[in-house]
């Protein structure tokens, strides 16, 4: 297990950019192929869109950290392609039990909504998924597309020139010059990109220590999240046990704010706490174990001139309900589609702002509800502990009050309201499915909606009249996925795409999100929406 | 939406008064405040609509003045 820390997978090597007179312009350079700068250069690389990534290391991510991961999640991952893998390793589940003191309070089954390609969620340690990300990347690279890794390679300096920014990059045989046109900086919560450009990221420090333990063991503890509030082998904490791939399993157990973290790392500390946890004669052994404090913050902007910001170096939140890597691949989503347009001169470089604006909801979203969860599962005074634990006694005996038990809440992707890439609402139609939604899939004849949507601005025509090769406008051909009710074999198309509405066209983003939806096809207003989903500054129709 | 009713809507107020005070009796001070506790979650879902819990909640503050 500990092998796949070990294996360098995209070790040092010399590159001509190190050798060149004058330092190499490259289109896109990616500081950190953690997972969300891999999924940025995946989604830029298979585009044709010129993409460097450059990282300190060489392997993947040394440790316990994200291990659950949620559909939307999966379904870009699909796009990029390595959505399958992903499923393939990762252990579903939909079953959890909330224990509080010495009792177990409730059972719950999450019961996912039927009708989709992907699982609510799947578990798989981080791990798997650097090196599936990797692989991909590895195999575009092979095919031609102008992707390139390079490891050991840390950026050192990072001057913003206005239309471009010029890098200074270490390597073990010494530093040299690169230029980007632009720099997507995905180098983590600690980015070091952020502090040399002197820029803030404020936000809430949970005064709380979590010693997360990756334990191998066999036991027949069922596929299942189990959550402890306040259990007797942890008195006054909370504790989490949780699945994954190969007989691992993932312990939470929170520590409380004074302790001596090098002291409770020690095995001689944390094998007896298990111990206590998981019943004195299973066997099991230790994978990795580490004590993290959680925060919650953000920085204001995302998008700096020509540095843009993504996953944790832009937003970081508590890991109750497993929205970092998760947010962080819905912010390349965002961004990939919108850089690819500015870069090709369809757009203007104001659609990048929207990527601003749609981001920083999206993380003040989950800042929110990771806020919430932990406030919950830590209460703050005596009022909220004995409300909390109110609920808990509740929770037992009444259905009632399960709703309001937060151990935290999974993560599922936001909808861009208001965003000024949105056209107004042109059809009584289902609210999942408003301006700003992402798509929801659902089953076709012969497959998924998702799938047929693509990655592409798309004309989708449910029962509607459109016409047949779509249209063109501002340099954009936008296609058409012509369906009806023939294709919607379970009926979820029209639950989820026409309510009580007998037709609908929708304009749909590369990224899946909707841009304009109307009951019947209306060339002005398609244009015009396509226009202002370019930030092109579409008229109203 | 109707509104939170702030006018005497308990039939019997001196009755239900007297089972508040005695579910309290022979309590400690936590446990009533668990019971408290209990019993506004209780109410809370009974009463059901965000709007009305929020009114709610103001109108337990106090008018200011
Ligand atoms: C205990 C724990 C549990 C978690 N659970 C979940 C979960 O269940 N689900 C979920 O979605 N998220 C979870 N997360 C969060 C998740 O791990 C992070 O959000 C995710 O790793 C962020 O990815 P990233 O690519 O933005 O940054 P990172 O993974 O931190 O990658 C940053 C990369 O940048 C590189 N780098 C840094 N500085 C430089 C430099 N100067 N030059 C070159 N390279 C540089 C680093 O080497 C690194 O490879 C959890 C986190 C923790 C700690």
């Amino acid at each position: 297990m500990t092998a796949i820390f070990e294996r360098e997978l995209y070790p040092y090597k010399r590159h001509a950019d190190q050798d060149a007179a004058a330092p190499v312009r490259r289109k896109v350079v990616i500081v950190g192929a953690g997972p969300v700068g891999l999924a940025a250069a995946i989604d830029l690389g298979r585009q044709g869109v010129e993409v460097v990534v450059l990282d300190d290391n060489d392997k993947v991510s040394f440790g316990s950290r994200a291990i659950c991961f949620a559909k939307r999640p999966l379904e870009i991952l699909d796009r990029l392609g390595c959505g399958q893998e992903m499923v393939d390793k990762g252990v579903i589940w939909n079953k959890g039990k909330v224990f509080f003191g010495d009792r177990k309070v409730y059972e719950f089954d999450l019961l996912p909504e039927t009708g989709h390609r992907r699982p609510a969620f799947i578990n798989l340690q981080q791990y798997y998924f650097e090196d599936f990300l990797v692989a991909r990347a590895r195999e575009l690279e092979a095919g031609g597309a102008p992707l390139g890794l390079r490891g050991k390679n840390r950026v050192a300096e990072v001057v913003d020139k206005g239309d471009h920014v010029a890098l200074t990059v270490e390597t073990p045989e010494g530093p040299y010059q690169l230029e980007a046109d632009w720099l997507i900086a995905c180098d983590g919560a600690g980015s070091p990109i952020r502090s040399m450009m002197g820029l803030d990221f404020v936000g809430r420090v949970f005064e709380d220590n979590f010693l997360i333990a990756d334990v191998v063991m066999e036991a027949d503890f069922p596929t299942e999240r189990w959550f402890w509030f306040d259990p007797p082998f942890n008195k006054g904490q909370s504790a989490l046990l949780h699945k994954q791939p190969d007989g691992v399993w993932r312990i939470d157990l929170q520590l409380g704010w004074d302790i001596d973290k090098d002291e409770e790392k020690k095995p001689e500390k944390v094998i007896p706490r298990l111990k206590a946890m998981l019943g004195e004669d299973v066997k099991f052994e230790l994978e990795w174990v580490s004590i993290y404090t959680f925060q919650c913050r953000r920085m204001e902007k995302f998008r700096h001139g020509h540095v843009i910001f993504a996953g944790d170096s832009a937003h970081q939140v508590s890991p109750f309900g497993a929205r970092g890597a998760n947010s962080g691949v819905q912010d390349t989503d965002n961004l990939g589609w919108k850089l690819r347009a500015v870069i090709e001169g369809i757009a203007p470089e104001a659609l990048l702002d929207s990527y601003d604006v749609e981001r920083v909801h999206g993380a003040d979203e989950n800042i929110l509800n990771s806020s919430r969860s932990t406030d919950f599962i830590t209460p703050k005074s005596d009022m909220s502990r004995i409300f909390r634990d109110a609920v808990l006694d509740l929770s037992e005996h009444y259905e009632f009050a399960r709703p309001l038990v937060n151990s935290g809440r999974l993560s599922v992707p936001c909808v861009y309201d208001g965003s000024p890439l949105n056209s107004a609402d042109a059809l009584h139609g289902p609210a999942r499915t408003r301006p700003g939604a992402p798509c929801p899939d659902a089953p076709l004849e012969g497959g998924y909606l998702l799938d047929r949507l693509g990655d592409r601005f798309v004309l989708l025509a449910i029962d509607a009249e459109v016409p047949e090769d779509g249209f063109e406008e501002a340099g954009v051909t936008v296609e058409v996925l012509r369906l009806s009710a023939a294709d919607d074999v379970t009926g979820e198309l029209r639950r989820r795409y026409l309510g009580d509405e007998a037709c609908a066209v929708y304009l749909v983003r590369p990224d899946q999100h909707v841009a304009a939806r109307r009951a019947g096809w209306n060339e002005r207003f398609m244009r015009s929406a396509l226009r202002r989903a370019l930030a092109l500054g579409g008229d109203e129709a | 939406m109707t509104e939170l009713v702030l006018t005497p809507n308990i039939g019997t107020a001196d009755d239900f008064y007297a089972d508040l005070l005695e579910a309290h009796e022979g309590l400690s001070k936590a446990e009533s405040d668990a019971l408290n506790a209990r019993l506004i979650l209780v109410l809370a879902n009974q009463l059901g609509d965000p709007q009305m819990l929020r009114a709610a909640i103001a109108a337990a503050k106090l008018p200011r003045g």
